[in-house]
């Protein structure tokens, strides 16, 4: 029987000409990732089991991204542990203020992960590389020091769901709408376990930006990863970016899939995600009668350079309703300089907007810009669960950045394909 | 290997943010966190909970981050083990990696209620419901979680191996 495109890659990893769904397998590790929370528990792991060097000084990651620069002196010590390790462990792909950036925007843009890799992170939303043709996934601080120590782990071979795409997105509908929409579709753990693999004639039109936030929900549809094809769109990202060689994998005509789901793009329109629940999803126009305190715009899921520029076209020359506060946060310091460069920082400041250095910061509820009790944001980040913003009585809606800039500007859910 | 103690009972869906908000984790110290578990659901939990006590809860069960510290601090708080109808796939790997049992069992997960007094049979998945003389199949763990498990957890495992 044919193979999925993880499966694929799995096997591949894992030295077999062929894996099924449920086996166990030991896989070989492209790159290793951990965080300034997740990375210095992996640390004190490592440390206490005494291993006295890494598999490969080039393929661990660090990146100080959640609670930097460092908001409290717990975040110091925690983040200079981190930081300790790095310099003693000679870890080359370790990322700090100054030239760090929010892990999942970060690793993609570097060109650390390429297409064919077999990537785990102690970070949830490590499946964002999946946009790239990629199999990664997200796992725990001791599976993350094991893989930093031996290069390799044990992985269970993901059943699948197929998610054909076709048509195009209309203008201010994007990737966004189409996770959240499908997250809607199929349930916080609609695909628990298993892997979503995107395909389809629709796939074309999706930009890598879009391709990115995508993937980087999987995980919110309980997934193990999600995936895309590689295709001119991945090869043009890829080209003069990825600092080695790539591998391109392809499902085979007869893989199995548990589940085909059909997505048409061009009847889709922006989707918020109600709080507590990423599935709790309605069309953004229904939220004309709910108003809102704050705006997010930023995180791994929509802080990338499309996703300011859409803020930009739709905050430029207006202002931000009264009361609403705005906050953007541009997820690299390569974006950050490019917003810089192109004057949408300037727009955005003129607009009453507050734009950071890159951070996790509000999305985990960590700094900058948490909630008291009973506001509402509307954010472009990927959890909405009680309390992860702030006070256990505040509420979080996820949305698209032309949803959440729109609604910055009228000052209640707004969808944005109405507003202009 | 037994675990026996009561139920606290929690619904579909509990996720990392409900079990460690991630805005205490500028710490890692599991003592320090465990204070704050169950905190945004059920703030008191962490005055009822007693060591050897059981949860038990629905579908899902730790979805969200990749957090550790959510297993660890359900464990730093003298739980027993976690009974669910189904778990996050990182919360499950992470939980056995760090050595909390679970099991995934929705006949005990819809039958056995808060409160109640319930042991476990980790060798057999065994599931015993004193209060209501009930008593549930789950199915054992696989043969390389039992491994993991024998060594002491993961980290133990892996050095074992590279001995060999
Ligand atoms: S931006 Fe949010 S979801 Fe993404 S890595 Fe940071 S805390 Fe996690």
């Amino acid at each position: 029987m044919g193979m999925t495109m993880t499966q694929k890659i799995l096997a591949a990893h894992a030295g077999l000409d062929s894996v099924k769904a449920g086996q166990l397998i030991s896989a070989r590790l492209d790159q290793v990732l951990g965080n300034d929370i997740t990375g210095a528990v992996a640390v004190d792991v490592f440390r206490a089991q005494g291993f006295d060097h890494v598999f490969d000084k080039s393929r661990v990651n660090l990146v100080l991204d959640h609670f930097t620069p460092n908001k409290d002196i717990k975040a110091a010590q925690q983040s200079k542990k981190c930081r300790d390790f790095a310099r003693e462990f000679g870890i080359e792909n370790f990322f700090d203020v100054g030239d760090m950036g929010i892990e999942h925007a970060l690793l993609p843009e570097k060109g650390i992960v390429t297409a064919g890799d077999c990537v785990i992170g102690a970070d949830s939303h490590t499946c964002t590389y999946g946009a790239l043709g990629a199999f990664s996934t997200g796992v725990g601080s001791t599976d993350m020091a094991a893989g930093m120590a031996v290069g390799y782990t044990w992985f269970k071979v993901p059943a699948a769901i197929r998610v054909e795409l076709k048509g195009k997105l209309r203008p201010r509908v994007s990737g966004k709408d189409v996770i959240l929409y499908l997250i809607g579709q199929i349930g916080v753990d609609g695909a628990l376990y298993k892997s979503l693999e995107f395909q389809g004639e629709g796939v074309a039109a999706l930009s890598m930006d879009d391709r990115l936030c995508i993937c980087n929900m999987a995980i919110e549809a309980g997934a193990k990863n999600g995936i895309f094809p590689v295709d001119e769109t991945t090869i043009a990202y890829l080209t003069g970016r990825s600092r080695r060689p790539w591998t391109v994998y392809a499902a085979d005509p007869d893989a199995e899939y548990e589940q085909t789901i059909t997505i048409d793009l061009s009847a889709l329109e922006p989707q918020v995600a109600w709080p507590h629940l990423p599935e709790n999803t309605h069309p953004a126009r229904e939220g004309k009668e709910i108003p809102i305190d704050q705006v997010v715009i930023g995180s791994c899921t929509n802080g990338r350079l499309e996703d300011m520029q859409t803020a930009y076209e739709i905050l430029k020359g207006r202002h931000v309703a009264k009361g609403v506060r705005t906050i953007i946060i541009p997820a690299t310091q390569a974006i950050y300089k490019e917003c810089i460069r192109r004057g949408w920082l300037e727009a955005f400041v003129d607009a009453g907007c507050v734009v950071s250095t890159p951070t996790c910061g509000p999305c985990c509820g960590g700094y900058m810009g948490i909630l008291a009790e009973g506001e509402r944001c509307v954010s472009t980040t990927n959890r909405n669960f009680v309390g992860r913003m702030g006070h256990v009585k505040s509420e979080i809606y996820l949305a698209s950045p032309a949803t959440a800039a729109a609604s910055a500007f009228t000052g209640f859910i707004t969808d944005p394909t109405e507003a202009e | 290997m037994n675990a026996k103690g009561f139920v606290h009972k929690y619904p579909d869906n509990v996720d990392t943010d409900v079990i460690i908000p991630a805005r205490y984790l500028n710490t890692s110290d599991p003592k320090e966190l465990a204070a704050h578990c169950m905190e945004d659901i059920d703030t008191e939990f962490v005055k009822k909970v007693r060591p050897g006590d059981i949860m038990v809860a629905g579908f899902n069960f730790g979805c969200g981050s990749s957090r550790e510290h959510a297993p660890l601090v359900i464990k730093t708080c003298g739980v027993s083990c976690v009974i669910a109808k189904t778990f996050a796939r990182i919360f499950y790997r992470n939980a056995i990696n760090i050595g909390l049992p679970i099991l995934e069992c929705p006949a005990a997960a819809e039958a056995i209620q808060d409160g109640d007094e319930v042991s476990v049979d980790f060798d057999t998945g065994l599931i015993t419901n004193h209060t209501r003389n009930e008593s549930y199949q789950a199915e054992a763990f696989p043969p390389f979680i039992q491994e993991i498990i024998s060594a002491g957890g993961l980290m133990n495992s892996i050095k074992q191996q590279n001995k060999q």
